[in-house]
Parts: C-alpha cells; structure tokens; sequence
C-alpha cells in the first residue's frame, strides 16, 4: 500500500474475518449438523463441535438413501451429476473450439452472421423457453437420458467467445510458418494451436464443470425417474416431505456431498479458475 | 477479428461449425420462437384444439394483480440482493487489495462458494433459519420477533434474499479483486502525494477506473436473481407463502406445469426474453464505451 497504517490494517482484518464467518458459517454448521443425529437437531440442541455419526450418516445416504423422502442412495444422482458436468463441460469445450477456429481462421460467406447467431444465444437462457424446450427434447426422445441432460446445454456463447479472443492473439507467424511447411487447417489444429489453449482450456473446464453440476430447472424439468436425477435436484427431493419429518442431518450430508466435488475443483485449480473467470469478464 | 492469412476450406468451416449451430438452432432458436408463437395462442385443457388469439394472453397478462405481484417481488428481490452484494463484496474485495499479510490466504477463504449451486445456499441458510429448529432463529426470536419463513410473507422473502446474496459475495468480490489489481499504483501514490487520503482517495480515483468493473457486475448481478435464484425459491419456499417469494421465473414454471397455462406461461417467457435482451444490450453498450471518466 502507498502509506503504512497499522491501525488501518488492523481494520482491514477485522473486516475480512468478519467476511470469511459469514461465508464459512453456514457451511461448518451443515457439516456439523451432517454428523449428528434426528433428534438433538430436531430439539434445537445442535452444538458448534462435530459429532459422532459421520461415517453412519454419510453411508446411510449413500447407499440406503432417507428413510421417508426418496430412499433413493445418493451416490446414483452423485455419479449423474459427474456424467453430466462432465459431459456439458467437455462438450461445450470442443464445439466451441471448432467453432471459434472456423471463424478466425476461415474466410467464408456468413462469418459474421455465425458469429452472431452463436453470440446471441447469450439471450436467451433455459428459462425463457422453458416448455417449448421440453416439447423438443421430448419429441426427440431425449427425456430421462443422459443425452438430454447434456446436449441441450453444450451451445456456449461463453465459450466460443473466450477461445476466439485466445485465437486472435495467437501470432500470425504461426499460421504463416505452418502453411510454409505444407499443413492443412486440421493439422494445424491439432499440432500448433490446440497445444497453445492448454490453459484457456482448463480455464474453461473449470467453470463449465461447475455450471453443468449445478444445474437446477433443466434436470428438474426433464428427468423423471429416479435413477436419472441428479445430486442437485436430490436435496430438493429430501425438503419435499413434511416439515416435521425433515431427516435434516442428512439432508445436511447430501447438501455437503453436491458441494463437495465442484469446491474441490475450484480450490485445486484455483488460479487457472479465476483466470478463467477474469478473462470472461472482458 | 481478421488475421492476415487464412486457410481457404470451401466446405470445412461450415462442417465446423455444424456441431454448434445445430445445437443452437435445435435448443435454442427454434423453442424461442414457438414460446413467441404460443404466446398467440389459446390452447384448451387438452390441447385439442388451438386458436390464434393475437394479444389475448399478454392483455391478461397485465390485467392479472397476481403478475404485478410477481414484477413487484422480482424487483424488490432483485435491487436488494444486487446492491447488498455488491456492496458487501466491494468492501471486503478493497480490504483484500491492501497489501495485508494473509491477502491470498482471504481470498482461497472468500472465493470457494462460487463452486455452490444456489440452491444449496438457500438450503443452508434454511437450516439456520428454519422456524422450530433453527439456529439464528431461536436468536431472532430472543428479541422478541415472531420469526417464521414458513408463514410470513416478509420473513420469506428476507429468506431468499439472504441466501441470494451470500451465494454471489464470492464471485463479485473476485471480479472487483481483479478490478482493483489493474488500477495503476502510479495514479494512486500521485493522489496520496496530493495529500488525498483513504477514503477522499477511494471515492475519486478508485471508485470512478472502477466504474466498468462494477457496471459489468451490476447487470451479471440483474441476471443472477432473475434466472439464477430459481432453485433457491423452488426448493425453499416454493414461491410462498401467499405468492410472497413468486418471482417472474418461477411464475412461467408453474403456471405452465401446475396451471397447464401454456399460453400464459408462453407470453410471461417473451416478456423476460424482452428483458434479458435488454440486460445484454446495455451490458454491450458500456462494456464498448468503456464506462470511465
């Protein structure tokens, strides 16, 4: 900083901790509550210190399920929800790539108007075409698959954009140097530029794999049968008994399980993720 | 976005694109203009028989207080949510700029749960505030408010709002980091040798180069509430108690389930099309002029 202020440091702190409570807070006290049983959570008595029913907690909800929402074992929607993040966002990488490296490296009628049809996708969001999407999906047969968890979200405005800027500051002399030595666009591709957008490309994983795992009105509207649902929509399924019957501490274990995956990514891949996010915001 | 040379496929980039456009078209433009379409339309009960009913649905629309009551409880969601959450992120994201010790160490802290889904914070924070078991409840009832979510339309609302905000701290306060990084020491010790100090200093040099940054924020902010929040209400309040919590999305959702209004839901979609088409614009327009003076 440009003076030294020890007490405004001080200040500082204070105002940081006091952030970092609120955001931690909530979180320690659903872990807490993930540990303990029905009823002291039922009578108000849930302490601050973790108690002894971890391992029994989270292997019930795992593999036996609630007793009176869904008795679904969680670990079907858990490994859903990993075959849909992944697959939204592996899938938005790719068609994104091939998109943005027709348009930069390609001169051809309608450029600009491709460009525009895929950058105004950014209008129109799931939840204003929320039933004709699903007509769709339905007619192609799609509802209740993995497909139409996956496809129907790949289209990525986000994504095109973020690897076309890339593009454009990749140097000319590359593409110079390789038609020199006799490549074709496929070649160049695969050997000169995709090599180059290793780290947009985690950049772009990072954030798509969060986006696609928590998904909520898209699975929510589309799947029907259980062992389709996804960990996200499993919470909802746990709340939806009456208050009373609520098994809160593991409804606590299933929110910290659909919380787990996708924080441990972004606190692993941290730089390349904020990068990522940065880099989309210009 | 031209480069100096290009390769000169008739067909390839066309097969490029192809995975792309597809999908655009299939998921995206085509159910866009049937919600445009049935917005038109009067369907029966079964869907027999349809009729072309011009600006019936939209005249309904906005003869009905219950929509009113979905736009007045959208924007008060929305303005509270957007300015407490910029608000709170700008004042941490400031403290984190200061070369502190333990900087890095606040921000892994603060950015993680931007990795949550919102509707795992609304559960979160019904956890804490749920009527009879709640945490913060038995303290909120200690000061003698009768506190409880489940029955009072305000206390819903407050609900949402707070499980809103606390989701979206983390990624504002990391896009504000990043905006104060990329101010220039230079102009900041030219100010200070000025003589402006902390906070003269913050409002006229920091605040005005921050400008674009908090301008992107706001509409990301503006579109988060809208569309974003939908799990949050769905699994936490069920857009209750009494409509108090129904905002304009979960609104199209249930009218057309629940209610089987398909016409009805289809000219509320054109309606927040018409919004976020405006959101974008806007977010356009600044992000070209670069908002600063």
């Amino acid at each position: 900083m440009v003076e030294n202020r020890p007490w405004g440091n001080l200040v500082s702190h204070l105002i940081l901790i006091v952030g970092v409570v609120i955001v931690v807070f909530p979180v320690y006290i659903a872990f807490v509550a993930s540990t303990s049983d029905v009823t002291t959570i039922a009578n108000g008595q849930l302490s601050l210190v973790p108690d002894r029913n971890l391992v029994h907690n989270y292997a019930q909800i795992l593999f036996h399920g609630t007793a009176s929402a869904t008795r679904q074992p969680m670990i079907v929607p858990l490994m859903n929800s990993l075959v849909m993040a992944l697959g939204i966002a592996l899938g938005k990488i790719f068609i994104s790539l091939l998109s943005a490296f027709a348009i930069i490296y390609f001169r051809f009628p309608f450029r600009l108007t491709a460009f525009w049809v895929i950058f105004l996708t950014l209008m129109l969001p799931v939840e204003v075409r929320i039933y004709p999407t699903y007509k769709i999906v339905s007619d192609l047969h799609m509802l209740d698959s993995y497909a139409g968890l996956i496809i129907p979200l790949i289209a990525s405005a986000t994504a095109t954009l973020l690897f076309r800027q890339f593009f454009m500051t990749v140097p000319d002399e590359l593409l110079e140097a390789s038609k020199i030595d006799g490549a074709g666009p496929l070649k160049f591709f695969w050997d000169t530029l995709l090599p180059l957008s290793v780290t947009p490309i985690a950049a772009m994983f990072v954030i798509q794999f969060i986006y696609g795992w928590n998904q909520y009105l898209w699975p929510l509207l589309i799947t029907t049968r259980d062992n389709m649902q996804t960990i996200v929509i499993g919470i909802q399924k746990i709340l939806l008994v009456a208050d009373a019957l609520t098994e809160w501490q593991l409804a606590m274990a299933t929110t910290i399980l659909a919380m787990l995956p996708p924080v441990i990514i972004v606190v692993a891949m941290q730089r390349l993720f904020v990068r990522g996010l940065v880099e989309t915001e210009k | 976005m031209d480069k100096r040379t290009a390769f000169s496929g008739k067909l390839l980039p066309y097969a490029l694109l192809a995975p792309q456009l597809l999908v655009t078209f299939i998921f995206f433009y085509w159910p866009a203009g049937q919600a445009v379409y049935q917005s038109f339309l009067l369907q029966d009960a079964f869907g027999i028989s349809t009729q072309f009913v011009w600006f019936d649905n939209y005249q309904q629309l906005f003869a009905d207080p219950a929509y009113y009551q979905a736009m007045m409880v959208t924007a008060v969601f929305a303005t509270v949510v957007t300015v407490s959450a910029l608000g709170f992120s700008l004042l941490l994201a400031v403290q984190a700029d200061r070369a502190i010790a333990g900087a890095g160490l606040y921000k892994t802290l603060l950015i993680w749960p931007y990795a949550l889904a919102p509707v795992v914070a609304g559960v979160l924070w019904l956890f804490m505030l749920q009527p009879s078991l709640g945490m913060l409840s038995k303290g909120i009832r200690v000061l003698g408010y009768d506190w409880n979510p489940y029955l009072h339309a305000g206390d819903a609302l407050a609900l949402v709002i707070v499980s809103a905000t606390w989701k979206q701290i983390s990624y504002n306060f990391l896009i504000f980091l990043a905006g104060l990084q990329s101010i220039p020491r230079s102009l900041i010790e030219a100010a200070a040798i000025d003589g402006a100090r902390g906070a003269r200093r913050f409002w006229t040099i920091v605040f005005p180069l921050l400008s674009p940054t908090t301008f992107y924020l706001l509409t990301v902010n503006l579109v988060y509430v809208f569309f974003d929040t939908f799990g949050i209400i769905h699994a936490v309040t069920h857009g209750g108690p009494a409509g108090a919590t129904t905002t304009l999305v979960y609104k199209v959702f249930n009218d057309g389930r629940a209610g089987g209004d398909l016409g009805s839901s289809a000219a509320q979609s054109v309606i927040l099309m018409l919004i976020v088409i405006a959101l974008t614009a806007i977010q356009f327009r600044y992000i070209e002029r670069k908002v600063n003076y």
